[in-house]
């Protein structure tokens, strides 16, 4: 990360409980301008609550929390955010266009309506009742509302959740259209392959803790595992029985291989049979990089 | 150690609003509130009817051999009745069902100017209670030929859209006491009871002495001493009756206010 890129928001330490549940438990964090994080983690991993305290919905029982160098609780520091829910219910009875001049008034110099029509795919929808409207149309509509204010932070809660893949290809394009334009974005999701496609920077949470914090790479060259898949007479047992495969199996007619060392084992397949075909290496996603992470988290405390 | 190096001064400017944007803000709350209340039935006939029906029913057709003078103590006594719903109503059961499902949340996060969320539905209880005192003025001349001069239909219509904050101020209480849907039971259990005890239903004079004493315990009670002024019924020290209603308003508005605070 860039040390001298601009702080737009973040936490220092910050605690919060509920009972006697720690849902944050000490996290530093900080935001930079123009840069996107993907916040990741199990249930009850403490991803909503870094959103609220950032948000000024909850207070911190300790440590620090800073939007725009002052309490997010300081209206004039919320004028510079969007927000876009989790469960966001919006009165059904209002039209879009009613909605978005509504959500336009609250800030100091809102993007032009159309602008913001373009940027969210809802130019269809503003003469229709919010009520009328498809989940994935009212994800749309909710987008729009949250960056219609000209946010320099911009706060997105699982934004893509109902919506079919041609809107969410959309969506991803506008999101990295402003972040391009020095928007910083959290964005929360269970869709890895959005983390994935979208973030600069992925921050790992558990039990209201950090676990990893880096780019999406660096996450991924956490797990060194490579998939080797390949059509081949050589018996799985065997394969399974040289040095550096952590597994082989059939299925469906392809050998599959798990390994630390795909160079080495694709070499000594190749050699072992030459009429190897349809040969494909992959490498760990995210998807495997995150579960393993997560594991060992699991693993470590129930060891400790 | 704990310190955040945010360089915030790079934009000093950022987040100002001039005044008269903001002052937009306060109007587009509040012209949203009403809009989406006007556009649900399910919200304004039962606030507009129950009262009109109430008056026709037992204040017209009821009393018609009773004279113009019944006619013109009910219309008091509706119009108040009238008030009462959309206070506890539109505030109580929209604010606990906004807690419920998250557009209060959402509110709070966004840049909503302060009290504009309250602003607007206090707005729009104001304007309901001063439509259905319309419709009970219609009635009355209309129907029952009571004679209403405009000097005391002006001064009942602001009875009643000002003395729907009490009432707006107690059902935002509730509200904040109560989630989702059991609000309405919670408000009509204060909402009946109240009508009746103070007189609403039944004159005051009819009820056991009791109830008669206790009757200034409830700000209906006092409104009602107004409205019934205001149609040149009642008798002097309208004071006394505005002094206890600007008190209970003031009481449960910070009451809920400080509840609003600390849960959300």
């Amino acid at each position: 990360m860039n040390k001298h890129a601009t702080v737009v928001a973040g936490l220092a330490g910050a605690v919060k409980r509920y009972g006697a549940v720690t849902a944050l438990d000490g996290l530093d964090l900080m935001l930079h301008r123009g840069e996107l994080v993907a916040l990741l983690g199990p249930n009850g991993a403490g991803k909503s609550t870094t959103i609220a305290l950032l948000l000024g919905l909850v207070r911190a029982d300790a440590g620090r929390v800073e939007l725009f160098g002052v309490d997010p609780q300081d209206l004039a520091a919320r004028r510079r955010i969007g927000v876009m829910l989790q469960a966001a219910f919006l009165p059904s009875t209002l039209t879009v266009a009613e909605l978005l001049r509504l959500t336009m008034s609250y800030y100091p110099a809102p993007r032009a309506l159309e602008e913001t029509v373009s940027m969210a795919g809802v130019g269809d929808l503003l003469g229709r009742r919010y009520t009328k409207l498809s989940s994935g149309q009212q994800r749309r509509v909710q987008f729009a509302m949250a960056v219609c204010g000209r946010p320099e932070l911009l706060f997105l809660d699982e934004p893509t959740v109902g919506m079919d893949v041609d809107a969410r290809q959309k969506l991803w394009t506008s999101i990295r259209q402003l972040v391009a334009e020095g928007c910083a974005v959290v964005l929360t999701t269970h869709y890895l392959e959005e983390a994935e496609a979208l973030a600069q920077r992925v921050v790992v949470l558990a039990k209201g803790r950090m676990l990893s914090d880096g780019s999406v790479d660096a996450l991924r060259s956490r797990v060194s595992q490579a998939r080797i898949r390949c059509v081949t007479d050589l018996d799985a047992d065997a394969v399974a029985g040289w040095p550096q495969v952590a597994m082989a199996e059939r299925d469906r007619g392809y050998l599959l291989v798990r390994t630390d060392a795909a160079e080495q084992v694709v070499r000594r397949l190749l050699d072992a049979d030459p009429a190897l075909a349809e040969l494909e290496v992959l490498r760990a996603g995210l998807a495997e990089a995150f579960s393993e992470i997560t594991r060992d988290s699991t693993t470590e405390q129930e060891a400790a | 150690m704990n310190a955040i190096p945010v360089a915030a001064s790079l934009t000093p400017s950022a987040g100002r609003m001039p005044w008269r944007r903001t002052l937009g803000a306060y109007a587009a709350e509040a012209r949203s509130e009403c809009l989406r209340y006007l556009r649900s039935p399910g919200f304004m006939l039962p606030v507009m009817l129950f009262p009109s029906m109430f008056y026709l029913l037992f204040g017209i057709v009821m009393n018609h051999g009773s004279g113009a003078d019944t006619a013109r103590y009910l219309l008091a006594s509706y119009g108040v009745f009238g008030v009462m719903s959309p206070g506890l109503f539109g505030f109580g059961v929209s604010l606990a069902a906004e807690r419920e499902n998250g557009l209060l949340i959402l509110k709070r996060a966004l840049p909503m100017p302060p009290g504009a969320y309250l602003l607007g539905k206090m707005l729009m209880a104001m304007l309901a209670a001063g439509v259905v005192i319309v419709l009970l003025l219609a009635l009355a001349v209309g129907l029952a030929h009571v004679a209403v001069s405009a000097g005391q239909a002006g001064r009942l219509l602001l009875t009643g859209m000002l003395g729907v904050l009490p009432f707006c101020a107690l059902g935002m209480f509730v509200g904040t006491l109560v989630k989702g849907q059991g609000a309405p039971g919670v408000l009509n259990l204060i909402y009946l009871p109240m009508s009746f005890l103070s007189g609403l239903w039944v004159p005051l004079p009819l009820l056991p002495a009791a109830l008669q004493r206790i009757a200034p315990l409830w700000p209906s009670a006092h409104l009602q001493q107004l409205a019934l002024g205001a149609l040149g019924l009642g008798h002097a020290g309208v004071t006394s009756h505005l002094l206890v209603l600007a008190a209970y308003t003031v009481a449960f508005f910070l009451l809920a206010s400080r509840r609003l605070r600390r849960m959300g």
